[in-house]
């Protein structure tokens, strides 16, 4: 296998552009929302709103403002799949759509798909969606095209500046940890890595410098695999089974026993 | 201040109307299964015909919730994709994904479910190959099939609740116990319907019709003390119930489909010939209530 490769995207110099999110869309040939026309979130600068099937990179807005606006506080995060080490969407996928690739990341193979949706609701992070286009689920790839020809993922090259990181992710973690020590040094003392290391799903591929909860970016602050609860509770069904039976035994036997 | 749950950072799948008809049909068809194979092995043999009954309704119901399974699936034509993989036609299981191992069971049962279907159908003299009568109890190859099919239905009814728990959604993923509710609701609207349709057909002698109250009975009883420990084990996050859903969920899925059927079946409540009856379809609305409560509530979130 090639190295692990990932993206470490640095919060605090996102200026918003969402040049990520047009250079994602035109690479992977993502359509248009609501035909073209163009609708406002009504609530937010930002219209794209979220991940989805069609929208593969997504600058998070998180604008705080006091009642009357004269106080404020922007935050933006430019979003994307986390490409766990652990992916919850692999684990549970039933087709076997979902892979992991050479360059550790995990893929949905769009001619394998059935639409199940079973991904869907297994991703902690609220990453995947149907793609209307093709009926499948679908999200970031890692630009696995790009990856396999040595180009760079195209949200990362359109990137003017340099927030999101594309590279092996044991640079990219040196990278990100000398960012944090300067931030810190530089006073900005919240600055902190999401995902970085292995504690969080065995590490996210796709990790995150922030300053503030991970729930202000709407980041998930304890993210899990969904298999967690199958072993409790395929015991807790197998007690229910017996609890059945021993409850139609009970009913229907008596009259068995009859001469 | 506690960080809030993960689970609300999720997306949610869109299964709707027909997973809530999927979930309720699977209980009833798995449910049917299993009473039919308990009362062709432990029954009186007096009580043949209701377990006949269970056969009939197994297959057809079972064929039913395939059609809607395969219907909501985005790409229907790849429903396929779930049993073999698509390029090199090798079998696609992973044990530890329920919907994985969910679709082979099904397809299984499935089968299961013909055989004793045409079994059921030749057992009566009706069925244009007698022979297949000895796929039905009290035969040794009959035993084999109903065991066989009963272990397999019971998977059935139950299999839906851990299959949503194994995922990262509000409410489905915070509890262990929506498996065992699923199990005892679907042996429970299984009683009811082939209460109510044996009746009808008189298919059914007084004292099956008997056995049947007294095991929806204590389904009824086992599935409230199963709900509670639900709602207990989901903590804080029982919050997402507090409002239209916890009223459906109360006065719906308890008070009409849990208390007021217990009330008829014990006779402290009395509707003269038309007790059962009444408590039976009450039995199968709050069953179906209960997977429109659990689905819908957390695709909302």
């Amino acid at each position: 296998m090639a190295q692990a490769m990932g993206f470490f995207t640095d919060t605090t110099v996102c200026i918003g552009c969402k040049a990520c999110e047009v250079a994602c869309k035109e690479w992977n040939q993502l359509p248009a929302s609501n035909g073209g026309a163009s609708t406002l979130s009504g609530d937010s600068y930002d219209n794209t709103r979220r991940l989805d099937g069609i929208h593969w990179r997504h600058v998070r807005f998180v604008e705080q403002f006091t009642p009357d606006r004269s106080q404020g506080r922007w935050l933006l995060m430019s979003d994307v799949c986390k490409h766990c080490v652990r992916a919850g969407c692999l684990e549970v996928c039933p087709t076997g759509a979902i892979i992991r690739t050479e360059f550790d990341t995990v893929v949905i193979q769009s001619d394998v798909c059935n639409g199940c949706r079973d991904c869907i609701a297994a991703c902690p992070f609220g990453v995947i969606d149907i793609n209307p286009a093709s009926g499948t689920a679908q999200k970031c790839t890692l630009c696995y095209d790009r990856l396999q020809v040595g180009l760079e993922p195209a949200c990362a090259k359109a990137c003017p500046t340099d927030s999101i990181n594309f590279g092996p992710v044991a640079d990219l973690r040196k990278m990100a940890e000398a960012r944090v020590g300067k931030l810190h040094r530089q006073g900005e003392t919240r600055a902190y890595l999401y995902g970085a290391d292995d504690k969080m799903l065995g590490g996210l591929n796709s990790f995150f410098l922030l300053v503030d909860t991970p729930e202000v970016y709407h980041l998930p602050p304890d993210p899990k695999l969904p298999t967690r609860r199958l072993t409790s509770s395929a015991w807790m069904s197998v007690l229910g089974g017996v609890l059945v039976g021993l409850a139609g035994l009970v009913s229907f036997r008596t009259r068995g026993s009859r001469p | 201040m506690n960080p809030p749950p993960s689970t609300l950072f999720t997306a949610p799948p869109e299964w709707q109307w027909l997973i809530v008809g999927y979930f309720f049909l699977g209980g009833i068809a798995g449910g049917a299964y299993f009473l039919a194979v308990l009362i062709d092995l432990v029954g009186d043999p007096l009580e043949r015909p209701l377990a006949r009954l269970g056969y009939l309704i197994a297959f057809p119901t079972v064929a039913v919730c395939g059609l809607l399974l395969t219907v909501d699936l985005r790409r229907p034509e790849r429903f396929w994709h779930m049993l073999l993989q698509s390029e090199t036609l090798r079998p696609m299981l992973k044990p530890w994904s329920p919907m994985s191992l969910g679709s082979w069971v099904l397809l299984l049962f499935g089968g299961f479910a013909l055989v004793s279907f045409l079994a059921a159908l030749a057992d009566d003299g009706r069925g244009r190959w007698p022979r297949l009568a000895a796929l039905r109890p009290p035969g040794a190859l009959g035993t084999l099939v109903a065991v066989l099919g009963g272990l397999l239905a019971l998977f059935v009814a139950g299999y839906t609740g851990v299959l949503l728990t194994v995922t990262n959604r509000p409410i489905w993923a915070d509890t262990s116990l929506l498996g065992v509710v699923f199990l005892i609701s679907g042996a429970s609207t299984a009683a009811a319907l082939l209460a109510l349709l044996g009746r009808r057909r008189a298919g059914a002698s007084v004292t099956g019709l008997h056995a049947l109250e007294r095991f929806d009975s204590l389904m009824l009883v086992l599935e409230l003390i199963a709900l509670v420990a639900l709602v207990i084990s989901l903590g804080g996050m029982a919050r997402v119930w507090l409002g239209a859903w916890g009223a459906l969920l109360v006065l719906g899925v308890i008070g009409l489909g849990i208390v007021l059927p217990l009330a008829l079946y014990r006779r402290s409540l009395r509707l003269g010939d038309a007790s059962g009856a009444v408590a039976a379809t009450l039995v199968l609305i709050g069953g179906f209530l209960l997977r429109v409560v659990i689905i819908l509530s957390s695709e909302g979130v």
